[in-house]
């Protein structure tokens, strides 16, 4: 197995993450979407902690890390969300203009 | 890519089974398939790191990801009432810009990965235990592992403020 491989498929996966973020109108899809984008990024930490086997492991305690911030991420997310449906009745975020003049 | 290794064979069943199912995640009616879809890429993701020799961060992925936070998604969903079952109102009329953006990502990420590192394999296969993670975490990377517990901590309490209703109201 070579390095680019991997390298190339994190890199399809960051780029469909990319094009739902910037595609979906409803929150919940966004923040899936941004869900894609952190697994790609796992995807080359292990590649690369893999690829120059350090003796600290340092690709995977950094994956380990990536999951923690990514929970504490969908947590909050979605208080958010929640918290926005509550006042708007709405969870689409073109419809959050309230800062535009 | 040398077709001739099993593992090689591996990989591409897995990820064109990722990229086919986050191609569904990004372009799905349905929010629950997109949101169950999203199993299907992850569960590949950590099929990968088996592949790469990290079975500890394969484990926690699926305890974490699959158990945990797919669920806390589908209470999203069931919550914020977006309309379950096909709904045309999900995505944006305008879909090109996003394409555009996608896919020169994609070709910068993808092509700057190919031309720098070309034909070189991963040799580093030396079986990294769980023990030594824990060692490592606990050890060289222990200030990190206290800041990532007081990230997840704070994120906690705020949620709870964030979601609960006002006492007043």
């Amino acid at each position: 197995m070579t390095i680019a491989q991997f390298l190339v498929v994190s890199a399809a996966l960051f780029s469909i993450g990319i094009y739902g973020v910037l595609i979906r109108r409803n929150a919940v899809l966004v923040l899936l979407s941004v869900e894609l984008m952190l697994a790609a990024v796992n995807i080359n930490f292990v590649a690369f902690g893999s690829y120059f086997a350090d003796s600290t492991a340092g690709g995977q305690v950094f994956a380990l890390f990536i999951i923690t911030v990514a929970a504490a991420e969908v947590g909050i997310g979605l208080a958010i969300v929640l918290l926005i449906f509550r006042n708007r009745a709405s969870a689409n975020i073109d419809e959050l203009d309230a800062l535009k003049w | 890519m040398d077709l001739g290794v099993a593992q090689n064979w591996f990989f591409l069943i897995i990820s064109l089974l990722m990229v086919a199912a986050s191609l569904v995640v990004v372009t799905s009616r349905n929010v629950m398939h997109a949101a169950l879809m999203l199993v299907g890429a992850l569960a590949g993701s950590a099929a990968l790191f088996v592949l790469l020799g990290a079975e500890f961060v394969a484990g926690v992925l699926v305890l974490v990801y699959i158990g945990a936070i797919i669920v806390l998604f589908l209470f999203g969903v069931m919550i914020t009432q977006v309309p379950i079952g096909t709904s045309r109102s999900l995505d944006h009329a305008n879909r090109w810009p996003a394409a555009t953006v996608a896919v020169a990502t994609f070709a910068v990420l993808a092509g700057s990965a190919v031309a720098f590192f070309g034909d070189e394999e991963i040799s580093g296969f030396a079986a990294v235990r769980t023990s030594d993670i824990g060692e490592s975490i606990f050890d060289r990377f222990v200030v990190p592992f206290e800041v990532v517990s007081f990230v997840l901590l704070a994120a906690l309490i705020g949620s709870i403020v964030l979601a609960r209703k006002d006492p007043e109201s």
